[in-house]
């Protein structure tokens, strides 16, 4: 198997179906002659020229809603969002339009509408431009959010994303586009709705998805260290979520740490804490803990934007509250991410 | 002068559409339909000028005022009296109701009820028609209102530049029935030459009498064979009035006077139509009365057909969030 | 006011179950007619109309628990009317309860379970995995050491607990949890009580029964079954008897105090296919052995068919458990709290004995005494152990008058 970089595995797969289907199109800003903000679509324009790999003004709205009357009409539009942060100029277009179109008109019309593009922190960007959003999107009844971790994740979601006929929120991180990993060749999807148990344990559950994965997974290494086997979860999908996955899991483990890098109110954590409680009540021996962002905008100096997200050491405090025990946690820094109740 | 003889073909679908619209106003009073109401008497000339001048395979969207849209484009009365009436046998499947009728198979896209959140819809449906290798043509109906959002001037700044490549043919028909909601386009446009709004996009426009169908057609005809020929949008002001209030719960309207709702009347669509079709010989007592009478047992027959269709089944709320295989 | 309150039926009993009303609303009843059926902690009894009326309202419906004192519906006397109490929430008992309920969820089949505020002092804090496993294993959540936040127990919590040995742990290999019925749990959560807070002691004797045989077939000459005396009635009242001359060990310990009981009552273990169940025989002290003999025929019975009453449940002094008839001939019984005492029979049986130097064969029966060292001692206890021997090695004084003192 090959490995690609995040970035190469989403960009190979529009390749792979551009090349495959003609009704497959590109939109967004920046994206032809300037290759794309974070280079995704590199060379595209020069491969499949201006019809299908269209360079918008700076229009959230127009070219947004554009593309779901494309999708109306049997297009298959991929917009590139350059970052999820503006998806709000064109939430209405998202929300009322892309959502709802089908339902309304009584199932007249299908929407392969995808919006792709960077969601959560980067490095320093400040308040309005760090923000999660998966929770916005994963409240409303007609999309889908999808939210990869892996490379290959991203290659396999991303066809089922684009091969499908509903509009799909595809939320990538700009903190994964350099992370590598095996991508296998050719037609490999991976299923909506099936969450991945990325590591196996007795001791307690771990919900993680997108750029979270990696800290959850960091976190499990230390516990083992410490005798504590923890479970790790990786959503792939939050709409739909895979339920019976997390609760299976909690079912065997007796406790749960659910981690999002957003904001902790209303957020991804609490529908996953709450799938929990109606599954898994009587098999919890402990408070379900959520580790999360820290509850302000991001803040632009570097101690302080650290101390807002969440690392291993707010995960480890947390499954340690679990098991009501204390442990040792590697991390020194101090963090602010939000993970006590 | 435009072809009169098919014109009273289409004063036949205004008379059922001024009708129906009665019937509408009735039921939402008798409590038969829920929800908002707009209706769309008055503006008769203009939805019947534009839908004349297209053809079978071209498609439309419109906001909210969208009945007459559907019934022009040939949508039984009774599927959509019946949507209205919240029933399974609607355009819709009764999960549209009065804003949002739909009928895909006749080229209409559906009425939207976010004040110019359809503008861009219909932009990329046009996008779509040409990048298809068809010459069809896509009509977006919107309201003066609709000129003062974002999404109006972001899609026709779009349309301007996709036109310059022949990938637009897209047609935009302002109503101008002078009120959004009850502001009037004094109180909430900069410059009240509303066709003045397209130069700025490089989208040649027109000024037309929206009373008057003859009119309406010209234009309309016009406009949509030069979208059809050169995949460039344009643009039609069609200055029109709504007798009706903006909802069918307006009923007290004090933005305007009765005095101006009178004095519009008298320029009635369907009259001024009727005069042409007269005066040319075309329409004598017993034809108008024939077509009332016709106008008259079709609605009725919708009303008839929507108070005895059964509601959705329950398994309908679920069904269409999404499509097959998720 | 005219409310039908859930009745205390048993000393341990802090709740019970409505299994169905008999009554409906509007229907007229009759004093002491039967108008609900209740589950205690060990058997379902009628619950009687205790005046005439309307039945008006139903407020603990059929399969729902309340504590007891609690109204469970409203019975109205002849032209009274009727005000509703507040909720009928399961509150604390009324009376002071020196134990507590069962704590956990109660997986009684059908039931709602039970709510932590019945919980005596306050909620207990369990996570409800370890809720979950108490009440699989029948252990109350009161027995439990909680190590959490707050006194939180745990899964750990109950693991320890289970495998502490004043909890019988569960034996190897795969084992399936059956789900205790409410008078397993009783049993349960009161003999763990009894044994790990009454420091038993145990003290045994071989009884010679030939005589009472002897007596006995005299006794029940002629007689039909229904009126036959059995070896367990002649014991009861030989330990009637002897408890008379030792008033120390009639007695119960509770609060830190020993109360010597003025009226000498035996309960008798009766097997169920539920359970034990261990209803009383009152004076025994006072009555001929006949009537002994017929009251516990009658007791058995009403036990094994759920019919006995709340006087049937309560105020046993000290217990008498037999089970001679399974062919046992020695054990040692765990005493009935509060009582202080209870004594363990086996079966009667011939055995080689040295008699006057030579040997013989004679009748013999096991009886041990289990005791509370709080209450009394074991030369005490060997003596009051001695008289029971004595009376029933010679069972005339079982059948002459009461001797005096």
């Amino acid at each position: 198997m090959p490995i690609l970089s995040y970035r190469e595995a989403i960009r190979t797969t529009l390749i792979e179906e551009m090349d495959r289907d003609p009704t497959v199109i590109l939109l967004g800003e920046e994206i032809g002659l300037y290759q794309g903000t974070f280079r995704m679509t590199a060379d595209l324009l020069e491969r499949y020229g201006p019809r299908r790999v269209i360079d918008t003004p700076t229009s959230e709205i127009g070219f947004v809603g554009a593309a779901i009357g494309m999708a109306m009409l049997g297009l298959r539009p991929v917009v590139e969002m350059m970052t999820w942060n503006f998806s709000l100029v064109a939430f209405d277009q998202i929300v009322n339009n892309a959502a709802k179109i089908r339902y309304f008109s009584g199932g007249q019309v299908d929407i392969p509408l995808i919006i792709r593009g960077p969601n959560g922190a980067g490095v320093q960007l400040s308040a309005q431009h760090s923000q999660s959003f998966e929770a916005l999107y994963a409240h409303i009844p007609g999309l889908h959010v999808v939210a990869p971790a892996t490379p290959a994740e991203a290659k396999g979601l991303l066809r089922t994303a684009i091969r499908g006929s509903d509009p799909v929120i595809f939320l990538e991180h700009a903190a994964l586009y350099g992370s590598k990993g095996e991508v296998p060749d050719g037609e490999f999807a991976v299923p909506f709705g099936a969450a991945d148990v990325v590591r196996s344990g007795r001791d307690v559950t771990i919900v993680a998805y997108s750029r979270m994965l990696g800290t959850a997974l960091e976190a499990a290494a230390h516990l083992a260290g410490e005798g504590i086997e923890a479970e790790v979860i990786n959503l792939r999908t939050l709409r739909p979520l895979d339920r019976s996955t997390i609760v299976e899991s909690v079912g065997r483990t007796h406790r749960a740490v659910v981690v999002q890098e957003q904001w902790r109110p209303f957020g991804a954590a609490a529908e996953i804490v709450a799938t929990i409680t109606e599954g898994a009540f009587d098999a919890l021996d402990a408070p379900i803990e959520r580790v999360t962002g820290a509850d302000v905008p991001m803040p632009y100096a570097r101690n302080l934007e650290l101390m807002a997200l969440s690392n291993a050491g707010d995960i480890m405090r947390a499954v340690a509250r679990t098991l009501y025990r204390e442990i040792p946690t590697p991390n020194g820094r101090s963090s602010g991410g939000q993970s006590d109740a | 002068m435009a072809d009169l003889q098919s014109a009273l073909s289409w004063y036949r679908r205004m008379v059922l559409v001024r009708r129906f619209e009665e019937e509408t106003e009735r039921a939402f009073r008798r409590g038969k339909i829920g929800g908002y109401l707009h209706v769309y008497s008055g503006q008769e000339a203009v939805a019947a000028g534009f839908i004349s001048a297209m053809r079978g395979d071209d498609i439309c969207f419109t906001s909210y005022r969208d009945h007459a849209i559907a019934l022009l484009r040939g949508s039984p009365p009774g599927a959509v009296m019946a949507e209205l009436y919240g029933k399974a046998a609607g355009l819709a499947r009764g999960k549209g109701g009065s804003m949002h009728l739909f009928d895909v198979g006749r080229g209409f896209y559906g009425g939207y009820g976010i004040v110019g959140g359809h503008i861009p819809l219909a932009l990329g449906a046009a996008y779509a028609l040409r990048y298809q290798g068809s010459d069809r043509v896509c009509l977006c109906f919107l309201g003066d209102g609709a000129m003062n959002t974002g999404a109006f001037h972001e899609s026709l700044n779009m349309a301007g530049l996709w036109g310059q490549t022949g990938h637009c043919p897209l047609v935009l028909i302002v109503e101008n029935n002078g009120y959004a909601m009850g502001t009037s386009v004094a109180r909430s446009s900069a410059v009240t030459d509303l066709a003045s709004r397209f130069t700025a996009y490089a989208i040649p426009s027109e000024r037309v009498d929206g009373m008057d169908f003859q009119t309406v057609r010209l234009a309309a005809e016009r406009a949509v064979a030069d979208a059809r020929a050169s995949g460039r949008p344009t643009a039609v002001e069609a200055v029109t009035y709504r007798f009706a209030g903006h909802g069918a719960a307006d009923v007290v309207q004090p933005y305007r006077s009765k005095e101006e709702v009178e004095q519009a009347r008298r320029r009635d669509p369907i009259r001024l139509l009727e005069g042409h079709l007269r005066a040319a010989g075309l329409l004598d007592d017993a034809a108008a009365e024939a077509i009332r009478e016709e106008a008259e047992q079709a609605v009725l027959a919708a009303v008839r057909h929507s108070e005895d269709s059964p509601p959705p089944s329950p398994e309908a709320l679920h069904a269409d969030v999404y499509g097959k295989e998720a | 006011m005219p409310e039908v309150i859930m009745p205390k039926m048993g000393d341990a009993m802090t709740e019970g179950k409505v299994i169905r009303w008999m009554k409906q609303p509007g229907d007229p009843v009759a004093q002491g007619e039967a108008i609900a059926e209740i589950e205690t902690d060990k058997v379902n009894v009628s619950l009687e109309a205790e005046w005439a009326g309307v039945l008006t309202e139903v407020l603990v419906p059929a399969g729902e628990v309340a504590a007891v004192g609690a109204p469970i519906a409203l019975l109205a006397r002849p032209g009274e009317q009727v005000v509703r109490p507040p909720a009928p929430t399961p509150a604390k008992p009324m009376a002071a309860a020196t134990d507590v309920a069962p704590a956990a969820a109660l997986p009684s089949a059908a039931a709602k379970t039970e709510t932590p505020a019945s919980e005596g002092a306050g909620p207990v804090r369990a996570s409800p995995l370890a809720r979950k496993m108490a009440a699989q294993h029948g252990i109350p959540l009161s027995a439990i050491h909680g190590t959490g936040p707050e006194g939180r127990i745990t899964k750990g919590d109950v693991e320890a607990a289970l495998a502490a040995p004043s909890v019988a742990a569960s034996p190897g290999g795969a084992a399936v949890a059956i789900p205790l019925t409410r008078m397993r749990q009783t049993i349960a959560r009161r003999m763990t009580e009894s044994k790990q807070q009454v420091p038993h002691f145990y003290i045994s004797v071989t009884v010679a029964m030939d005589d009472a045989l002897a007596l006995r077939r005299q006794i029940n000459d002629g007689k039909s079954e229904a009126e036959r005396v059995s070896i367990n009635d002649l014991t009861v009242k030989a330990a009637a008897l002897a408890l008379v001359r030792f008033p120390n060990i009639n007695a119960s310990f509770a609060d830190g105090a020993v109360r010597r009981l003025s009226e000498v009552n035996i309960s008798i273990a009766v097997a169920l296919p539920e359970g034990l169940i261990v209803p009383t025989l009152y004076h025994c002290d006072r009555k001929p052995v006949w009537q002994i003999a017929a009251e516990a025929r009658e007791l058995t019975e009403r036990a094994r068919t759920g019919r006995l009453r709340p006087d049937d449940l309560t105020g046993g002094t000290f217990t008498l458990s037999n089970l001679g008839m399974f062919d046992v001939d020695t054990f040692a019984a765990i005493i009935n709290p509060p009582q202080a005492a209870i004594l363990a029979v086996g079966t009667a049986r011939p055995q080689a004995v040295v008699r006057e130097g030579s040997l013989a064969v004679a009748t013999v029966m096991q009886a041990t005494l289990s005791a509370d060292h709080r209450v009394t001692d074991g030369v005490e206890a060997a003596q009051f152990l001695g008289e029971v021997r004595r009376l029933l090695e010679n069972p005339v004084g079982l059948v002459i008058e009461r001797p005096a003192g």
